[in-house]
């Protein structure tokens, strides 16, 4: 168990990581923008030194946390009693299926969502945004858009994800 | 209007999901 224990604290290590970048994202960076866009006619200083020191650092520890966290957590998984076949079947296969291995898959599936939408939608289109990637303006604007929404959604699934990550110990709210 | 729009949209959103996936997760795990 000594492994499972030092994965685990890895994962939690890197879960705070990912997730306080999301919520940096979504609770400062985003209306943060807003405002400096806003007040850039007016005199403001304008959102490039956002965009050019703060975002690509804080996207790369937010997409690599990302992996490093479903990595651990998925190595945790198999060498704990769930078992990692037990979680992702929601408890309905593995060993030892119970109450905390369908809360703990829960928490994975929404994990595993969460991820592909990090990599598949919120870093290819901010590649684009951010001009890491060639784009019209036409192009960077919907670009945006999809970033933008895919990581509200991530936000959304954080609070029920974050729930059931720790419901095998700690139980869920109203139900079980 | 997309909640997802909002900050508080977004939250709110989230506790709701979160309330219905623990209700679904109760029945599936028999308890």
């Amino acid at each position: 168990m000594e492994f499972a224990i030092a994965i685990r604290l890895l994962h939690i290590v890197a879960g705070v990581m990912w997730i306080g970048l999301l919520y940096y994202f979504n609770f400062v960076q985003v209306p943060g923008l807003a405002q400096a866009n806003s007040e850039a006619a007016s005199g403001g200083p304008g959102p490039a030194a956002i965009s050019k020191y703060v975002a690509p650092r804080a996207l790369f520890w937010f997409r690599w946390a990302a992996l490093v966290t479903w990595l651990s957590g998925a190595a945790y998984l198999e060498a704990s009693p769930y078992g990692l076949a037990g979680a992702f079947s929601l408890g309905m296969a593995g060993d030892a299926p119970s109450a905390a291995t369908t809360y703990v898959g829960f928490g994975a599936w929404l994990g595993t969502i969460m991820l592909v939408n990090v990599w598949g939608l919120i870093w290819p289109n901010q590649k684009k945004v951010l001009g890491i990637k060639p784009a019209t303006d036409a192009e960077k604007a919907t670009a945006r858009r999809i970033a933008f929404l895919a990581s509200r959604t991530n936000t959304v699934l954080s609070i029920p994800m974050l729930m059931f990550m720790q419901a095998g110990s700690h139980g869920l709210p109203f139900f079980g | 209007m997309n909640p997802l729009e909002t900050i508080l949209g977004t939250v709110i959103a989230g506790v709701v999901l979160a309330i219905v996936l623990a209700y679904v997760a109760s029945l599936i795990a028999g308890v």
